[in-house]
């Protein structure tokens, strides 16, 4: 029976659990830190020693542990890429900037158990000689900062943070930093910008990857609140415990947020890969279905930028069959596993791991011109094809959702749109272009018979035949 | 030479070891590193390759002295790279020739991918596709984006003829639109400064403009407002946009956003005609661009050169031309008359007037003041003239307030010109008080004044009273002109070729931009013509002989010649 398996979110929801230090510590708190930091230099089989920091590194990246904020890389390959030989600082930034529609994840953690966060965020910077690191939370959360700051003032009056931490001669100072409200500083380098006192312009890559010339053009590492977290529970159980969790290649757990038309909406921990988008919208344990007399319609199975899938879709995906062979199998929508793998050999991603369910009540041309002009608004007008687009698809869907629809839009939108993916600064050019590809591809028929039903309503009123196309 | 800055960087050489690349299907080996905006040496871009290969690349934020922004986007090439086998190994093709990966989209691989050719390193073995389809329509796609809110104002914008939305959109652009949406709106004539209006409708937000004042002029004014299709560029609120440097924004605007309040609907630029010339506002001598018509100067702009102003130029010098077009200009050569009142005359006459005199002068009763904003030519001559006539010579020193950018302490265009022809000495001005003692005592009879006010100079209206002879050649009337026995009207020097030597040594040719009002000549050409009657050698009667002839004379400019100055000039050494 597919369930939940909470790991991050173990203590989170128990009664009487509070988000303060003492009923962490009293839960077994800040032990897997003092372990870390006290790790002996260890010998390999072929002579050489590793620190107590490599041997950190090596955890999380033998842990397969990917990116929990969207784009799901390896977080052990990101931390190999810094620069450690630069004699610049090393700065870690937790990316607390959770906005991408649909996604309520990472300030359950914030809320509810926001130590284990600051206990991952430590070891992350022991493990990569960071004495200097930042929480860039979302400007909208100020409940969450303000508990943020609580914990961390806890946890210097504990000896965990400050100068020479436990006894250890470590010193790490970390503070929160509030965003004032804007979606691209979640991206990373934009993320940066901010932090930096700037206007969160994302940087051109080459040659500003945050892994060389990050915050202050010294090495960064910007990691996701729930892979941060993850670090502190892969430290506690060890790689090799934790990558049995969740399918090879798509390790752990992680949390979804589900929402739209199901029954129960919430927030759900499962092993990565170990249930189907299916079983998130309609077992019990999870969604619980639809609304009553409804029918599923649609899925954006990684927040809102993801491409959306359509009911009764089909996908044919690689898998490694039981004689070890690579072979090609035909999946249902409901049977993909709600892993990072599949969803992106589906065409989509499992992104920041927010799942929105619509029923055959939506209207698909509105829902697009929802979204369309969440990202028109969003989008920070740094390059052009993206400043200028976004609005562009925006303006468009909001006229073909107020009874001016064409005929030429479906393809006047696609043009746009490609005209806009790959060519821009950072990702959001793809987070704005892709729900309108998607959309407009897979529901064509609904845009084309707007289209046309405009236009006769159109000619009718004016007494013109409508030109033929 | 002063420190490099951001403003002025350093001339750095591109490295010698290559790498060898294919443009649109051609090998070109191109250096491994080659300097950036700041003149430091940095891996050669994709954008830098093809301009070696001579194929040029769209761009509107990429300038090559500014720190690379790329948000355009208009410079998106298609690009290949050799294929690695998992031996690291090339793959190679049949024929041996390495097999190259074409660019594509990660998650469409059926899709080319650019990449921003003005921050994208070139490697080994690459190849540039900056003229194939997928390019084309990537930078037709970003031109349409740029368009699709922009006003079309052509016919009113001051921009229109060198224009950068028009010329890609002759070379990239459609016809015909398909937006059928309503367009952004945004703030017009908005007054930025003293100097600039901007039109925020008219901005293709490459943000040239804030990457100039903020980085080169450290002057963090501009910034941009509001988010997305929305964005505008601003002056910090509360704040006016006006530094000395303000107008080099409205070079670099490769629109019409940016205009100069002096130049906004004075002229439509193609008529105008461009003239290489020189500042002459002071001794660092920028370079600069005289835009004329019909003989009327509407503005200068700054003409590159890396080894005095770079790009650049300041607000003061720029502006400093309509002295040239004013209507009190000296335009008649004139001679006083028994009577006391001048009359015009002609030049024949005047010039034979001051020869009679001189010829009669006995040595150390003649004073000669020459400008400093003479030509080189022009002191040189009169040097000549005053070594055959034992005259007492002197120019009159400008001091001011310089800058660390372009703007120099010394007002006057030529000084080194006067040190290198021997009009002053080590120190110019110190032979003033003596002349203008002598011309109170009356030991001195005969003054000749070019282009300097004596009476601004320090000496006495009542002492010019007592001179036998004053002659003064200049172009605007003066206390001194008001005195003068003969008044030779002369040419501003954007009137006239010549040579100013600037405070670096740098010997700098101008050309003829206009022509002077009425009988005004050239104050060379008539010096000749005087240095003659006074039994000076035939010589020559061209600007180029008269250099040769100075060059021959004059030891620091030995060797120069005319045709090889230029258009950006030679260092010498004063």
């Amino acid at each position: 029976m597919p369930q939940e398996y909470r790991l991050i979110l173990k203590n989170a929801d128990l009664p009487g659990y509070t988000p303060d230090i003492d009923c962490y510590l009293r839960h077994g708190g800040y032990e897997t830190l003092r372990k870390c930091l006290a790790l002996p230099v260890r010998e390999l089989p072929d002579g050489k020693k590793q620190t107590a920091q490599e041997q950190i590194r090596d955890e999380v990246l033998k842990s397969g542990l990917r990116g929990r904020g969207g784009a799901g890389f390896s977080a052990g390959l990101k931390w190999s890429f810094v620069d450690r030989k630069s004699g610049k600082p090393i700065y870690l930034i937790c990316n607390a900037d959770e906005s991408e529609p649909g996604t309520f994840k990472d300030r359950q953690i914030i809320h509810k158990d926001p130590h284990q966060l600051v206990e991952g965020m430590i070891i992350a910077c022991f493990a990569n000689d960071v004495h200097l690191a930042y929480i860039y939370i979302r400007g909208e959360m100020p409940e969450g900062a303000r508990l943020l700051n609580k914990a961390l003032r806890a946890a210097r009056e504990q000896g965990f943070l400050g100068k020479n931490i436990l006894g250890t001669g470590f010193d790490l100072e970390i503070h929160v930093h509030r965003g004032a409200g804007a979606y691209i500083c979640g991206e990373e380098t934009g993320l940066i910008e901010s932090l930096e006192g700037k206007r969160p312009y994302p940087r051109i890559k080459p040659p500003y990857f945050p892994a060389v010339l990050g915050l202050y053009l010294c090495p960064t590492i910007v990691n996701n609140v729930e892979t941060l977290a993850a670090v502190r529970h892969i430290m506690a159980m060890g790689a090799m415990e934790y990558s049995k969790l969740g399918t090879p290649n798509n390790t752990g757990t992680r949390i979804v947020s589900l929402s739209g038309h199901v029954k129960r909406p919430g927030y759900f921990e499962i092993e990565v890969g170990k249930v189907t988008l299916g079983e998130l919208i309609f077992h019990e344990n999870f969604g619980g279905g639809l609304r009553d007399g409804r029918r599923l319609k649609a899925v954006i199975p990684g927040g809102s930028s993801a491409k959306i899938f359509k009911a009764g879709e089909k996908f044919k995906l690689k898998r490694k069959g039981p004689d070890g062979q690579m072979a090609t199998v035909e999946v249902d929508l409901l049977d993909l596993p709600y892993d990072f793998d599949s969803l992106q050999q589906a065409g989509s991603m499992s992104g920041s791991g927010a799942i929105i369910v619509m029923d055959d009540s939506t209207d698909i041309v509105g829902a697009l011109a929802n979204i369309s002009e969440f990202y028109a608004h969003e989008s920070c007008g740094q390059c052009t094809p993206c400043r200028e687009g976004a609005l562009w698809m925006s303006k468009a869907l909001h006229r073909m959702a107020h009874g001016r629809a064409r005929r030429a839009d479906p393809d006047y939108l696609l043009s746009i749109a490609q005209n806009i993916q790959g060519r821009t600064i950072c990702a959001f050019g793809e987070a704005a272009s892709w729900p309108v590809l998607s959309f407009v591809r897979k529901f064509r028929e609904e845009f084309d018979a707007r289209g046309a039903a405009d236009e006769s309503k159109a000619a009718t009123a004016t007494g013109r035949t409508p030109a033929a196309k | 030479m002063s420190t490099p800055t951001p403003f002025l960087p350093p001339q750095t050489a591109p490295s010698a070891e290559t790498i060898r690349v294919k443009v649109d299907g051609r090998d070109i080996d191109v250096p491994k590193m080659m300097p950036d905006w700041q003149g430091k040496l940095q891996p050669t871009t994709m954008l830098q390759a093809c301009q070696l290969a001579g194929v040029e690349v769209p761009h509107y934020c990429y300038h090559s002295k500014l720190p690379v922004a790329g948000n355009c986007r208009m410079c998106l090439v298609e690009f290949g790279t050799p294929m690695m086998g998992p031996d690291r190994k090339p793959v190679l093709n049949e024929d041996g020739t390495p097999k190259i990966a074409r660019s594509v989209l990660p998650y469409e691989p059926g899709t080319p991918r650019g990449a921003i050719a003005c921050a994208t390193p070139i490697s080994p073995g690459m190849e540039l596709y900056p003229s194939s389809a997928a390019t084309r329509q990537m930078r037709e796609a970003v031109l349409e984006s740029l368009l699709i809110n922009h006003p079309l104002d052509c016919p009113i914008c001051d921009q229109a003829g060198e224009c950068k939305l028009q010329e890609y959109s002759v070379q990239h652009g459609q016809a015909t639109t398909r937006f059928v949406e309503t367009k952004v709106h945004k703030p017009k004539v908005v007054d930025l400064g003293p100097r600039i209006v901007l039109d925020d409708e008219r901005c293709v937000l490459c943000t040239r403009c804030i990457r100039f004042t903020r980085d080169l002029v450290g002057d963090d004014k501009l910034g941009i407002v509001n988010r997305g299709s929305y964005n505008t560029i601003a002056a910090f609120p509360g704040t006016r946009f006006e530094n000395n440097y303000t107008l080099n924004t409205v070079d670099l605007c490769p629109v019409g956003a940016l205009t100069s309040k002096d130049f906004r609907f004075q002229m439509r630029v193609w008529f105008l005609k461009e003239t290489p010339s020189i500042c002459a506002t002071c001794a660092t001598g920028c370079n600069v661009t005289v835009g004329s018509r019909e003989e009327v100067i509407h503005r200068l702009t700054p003409r590159e050169n890396d080894a005095v102003n770079g790009h650049w130029m300041c607000d003061h010098g720029r502006l400093n031309y309509r002295w040239v077009g004013r209507s009190d200009r000296l335009a008649e050569v004139q001679v006083r008359l028994s009577s006391g009142d001048l009359q015009r005359s002609s030049w024949t006459v005047a010039l034979d007037r001051v020869a009679q005199h001189l010829r009669k002068a006995t040595a150390g009763s003649v004073a000669i003041i020459a400008s400093a904003r003479l030509t080189t030519e022009e002191l040189f001559l009169l040097r000549q003239i005053g070594v055959r006539v034992g005259a007492i010579m002197d120019s009159v020193p400008r001091r001011g307030e310089g800058d660390a950018y372009l703007v120099h302490a010394d007002k006057n265009p030529n000084m080194n010109g006067a040190r290198a022809t021997g009009v002053v000495g080590a120190e110019p001005g110190s032979q003033l008080p003596r002349i203008i003692e002598g011309i109170r005592t009356g030991a001195i009879r005969t003054v000749l004044a070019f282009g300097e006010d004596l009476v601004k100079a320090g000496c006495p209206a009542e002492s010019l009273g007592r001179l036998e002879m004053l002659v003064a050649g200049d172009i605007l009337p003066n206390a001194t002109t008001a005195r003068a026995h003969v008044v030779l009207p002369g040419c501003a020097h954007l009137e006239k070729r010549g040579t100013f030597i600037n405070a670096k040594g740098r010997v700098q040719r101008f050309r003829k931009a206009v022509e002077a009002p009425g009988d005004a000549r050239p104050e060379w050409e008539y010096l000749l013509d005087l240095h003659r009657a006074l039994g000076g050698p035939s010589g020559p009667d061209n600007i180029e002989g008269l250099f040769h002839w100075m060059a021959r004379e004059v030891p620091v400019l030995a060797g120069l010649e005319w045709s090889r100055l230029g258009d950006t000039g030679v260092t010498v050494t004063i």
